[in-house]
């Protein structure tokens, strides 16, 4: 079984025509189906937040079958996702993509459980003590996209469940709880 | 009720087969030929009468219920033809032909062409046939290039061109000896360089001389001809205004008169003007039969499909002259579908037109492709167009339509790389969103993994090495 990194790659990621956009309706739409979930498998195992089209993805290509997804097929792909709601364009020239391998949502609910987990009904963290603190290692908020995370605290402070408010050092938020 | 007329051979389209240097020369529609005779003898009823510089031939309607065969009447067998009497009874029902035949002991229509007896011989009796014209064709015209025909004997003359070669090349053979600038019989001999320049001149001088006659004539049709066009146009114009001014009361007159002037333009020798109704005029018509017929030749070789723009160009070179638009042919092509022809003609998405078979059937090339792309090199690398051109014995300009009908079928899927444009077998119906890993024991893509998995075990190299 193949291998990108870690990663373990299903047997058709070596199939020639995966790479090229296919045509015909049913074809394509079983495609881009394929791609989105390994697209979001691959994020999710790898914490991939952002991809960025200009660039080079690993999964993008396949140096066995010497195959690269075109442009024009990275941006039928990505699309696809951000219209299922799992990854947001983050410029006007669709040249940045957010994946959301978990849903603003879903993030929301681990920070919560991360609040509870720990005890910090009460408390005040900034936003990069919990992207980067000691306590967040080792959990899905270990490592995560800070526009991300600032989106999922904005849900939360929605909900009443904490206020965000600027801190007393010039480029950092803070956090406090009430969950 | 056997059949008086000698039977006439007929392509499978519908063409009359002609005789070697035979050429049609007029049409006539809705014909009834009658023998006077037709106690004995049937009658033919509304057919198709051709006259061509051999014979009479005339072919029965393509919506007759009752199969009737072709019939012919060798021009040679024909005594005698009747002018047409003008008469107050003629002005009232269907024109009339009559002609005399002569008739071999058994009754029916003597043919000169079949050894039994000499010409004059067994052929003394003659027997008077009626040819009834119910269409609305140009009798008058028709009755005068009969006549023309008829004396032309045309017929004759393959047997005398054969027999003036052979004396001519005898005299050149007894002047071949002997010396002078005259030969035995007084004309002047072609010797050397001034030999040959004479030889020149005088074919120059001859053909100038058949130039000018022709010119002559033609002069005289183009001076009829501007007549001609004027009228055309009149007549165009009022079949035109009589399509658009459509009262539900007068239609079937209308259709009639309308029927009448385009035949009427037919015969004078003017095309149907009314293009996008003239699926009912004889020239589309014939046209069409002559294309599905010389076509089938073609198709055999090209395996069965070939482009439109091919076909053109294959059938306007055979027909040397009175070359044919490219309207013309799409217009051919087009009332196929009206004929019982052996061909159709065909669009594929990619906007590319073919002729084909009507006996082609996609699901055999669907299934032979499958074959082909289903093998272990092909699951490897794929097919290109060529590749399927060679097993399908096509063109590679057809094989990719093929290769394009069958990926939108879901049959394959493209492979676009700097390698080219290459097909594979479509593996993703097979395979599970939700379960991406899990590969189907004894489906294609277990197959495909085999394949692709023995390049690298290196067994396609150890092959090599056993040349």
């Amino acid at each position: 079984m193949q291998k990108l990194g870690d990663f373990k790659l299903p047997h058709f990621f070596n199939y020639p025509p995966y790479f090229t956009l296919q045509p015909v309706r049913e074809t394509r739409e079983k495609q881009i189906q394929l791609w989105k979930e390994l697209i979001l498998d691959y994020c999710r195992t790898q914490k991939i937040f952002v991809i960025r089209l200009e660039e080079e993805f690993p999964l993008f290509s396949n140096s066995v079958i010497e195959r690269t997804l075109s442009h024009e097929a990275r941006e039928a792909f990505l699309s696809a996702l951000v219209a299922e709601g799992r990854a947001e364009w983050l410029d006007k020239g669709r040249r940045n993509c957010l994946i959301l391998w978990h849903r603003i949502q879903e993030w929301a609910d681990i920070i919560v459980n991360f609040v509870k987990d720990n005890g910090f009904e009460d408390s005040v963290m900034t936003v990069e003590e919990i992207r980067l603190g000691i306590e967040s290692r080792g959990t899905e908020l270990q490592g995560i996209d800070r526009t991300i995370l600032v989106r999922a605290l904005k849900l939360l402070e929605h909900k009443g469940k904490l206020a965000i408010f600027k801190g007393t050092s010039t480029d950092d938020e803070g956090v406090k709880f009430s969950v | 009720m056997s059949n008086f007329f000698s039977k006439a051979e007929v392509t499978s389209s519908g063409r009359p087969v002609l005789l070697h240097n035979e050429v049609e020369c007029h049409l006539l529609s809705a014909v009834d030929l009658e023998p006077e005779d037709h106690r004995h003898f049937s009658l033919l009823k509304s057919g198709l009468l051709i006259l061509t510089t051999h014979r009479l031939i005339w072919l029965p309607s393509y919506s007759a219920s009752t199969p009737t065969s072709a019939s012919a009447i060798p021009l040679a067998a024909i005594s005698h033809i009747f002018s047409s009497k003008k008469s107050l009874k003629s002005v009232f029902h269907s024109p009339r032909i009559r002609f005399q035949v002569l008739v071999s002991s058994d009754g029916r229509v003597f043919d000169p062409s079949s050894g039994s007896g000499s010409s004059s011989g067994s052929g003394s009796r003659s027997v008077v046939v009626t040819a009834v014209i119910r269409g609305k064709g140009d009798c008058d015209g028709f009755l005068v290039k009969f006549w023309d025909s008829w004396r032309a004997r045309a017929w004759e003359t393959t047997k005398t061109s054969s027999s003036g070669s052979g004396s001519a090349s005898g005299s050149g053979a007894a002047t071949g000896i002997g010396g002078g600038l005259y030969s035995s019989d007084g004309s002047v001999r072609m010797v050397g360089v001034a030999g040959i320049l004479r030889k020149e001149q005088e074919m120059w001088e001859s053909t100038d001389k058949s130039l000018q006659d022709a010119f002559q004539d033609l002069n005289a049709l183009m001076s009829k001809a501007k007549e001609m066009v004027m009228l055309a146009e009149k007549m165009r114009q009022k079949l035109l205004s009589g399509t658009s001014s459509q009262t539900s009361g007068t239609n079937d007159e209308d259709m009639g008169s309308k029927e009448e002037m385009q035949d009427w333009l037919l015969s004078v020798g003017i095309i149907s003007p009314v293009t996008k109704e003239s699926a009912g005029a004889l020239y589309h018509q014939q046209l069409s039969r002559q294309l599905a017929d010389f076509v089938r030749i073609p198709l055999e070789r090209a395996g069965g499909m070939i482009n439109l723009i091919d076909a053109y160009c294959l059938f306007n070179r055979a027909r040397g002259t009175e070359l044919i638009s490219p309207d013309d042919m799409l217009q051919a092509c087009s009332l196929w579908e009206k004929f019982d022809v052996p061909v159709m003609l065909r669009k594929f998405d990619s906007g590319v037109m073919v002729i084909q078979n009507k006996s082609h059937s996609d699901e055999e090339v669907f299934a032979r492709i499958k074959s082909l792309v289903t093998k272990p090199e092909a699951l490897r690398t794929g097919i290109s167009p060529t590749d399927a051109a060679m097993t399908l014995g096509i063109a590679p300009a057809m094989a990719k339509e093929h290769l394009l009908t069958a990926e939108s079928k879901g049959l394959l899927c493209r492979d676009i790389s700097p390698d080219g444009f290459r097909f594979y077998i479509n593996l993703f119906p097979e395979i599970d969103p939700c379960n991406m890993y899990f590969v189907k024991d004894y489906g294609i893509c277990s197959t495909w993994i085999k394949a692709v998995s023995t390049t690298g075990l290196g067994i396609g190299e150890r092959s090599s090495t056993f040349r």
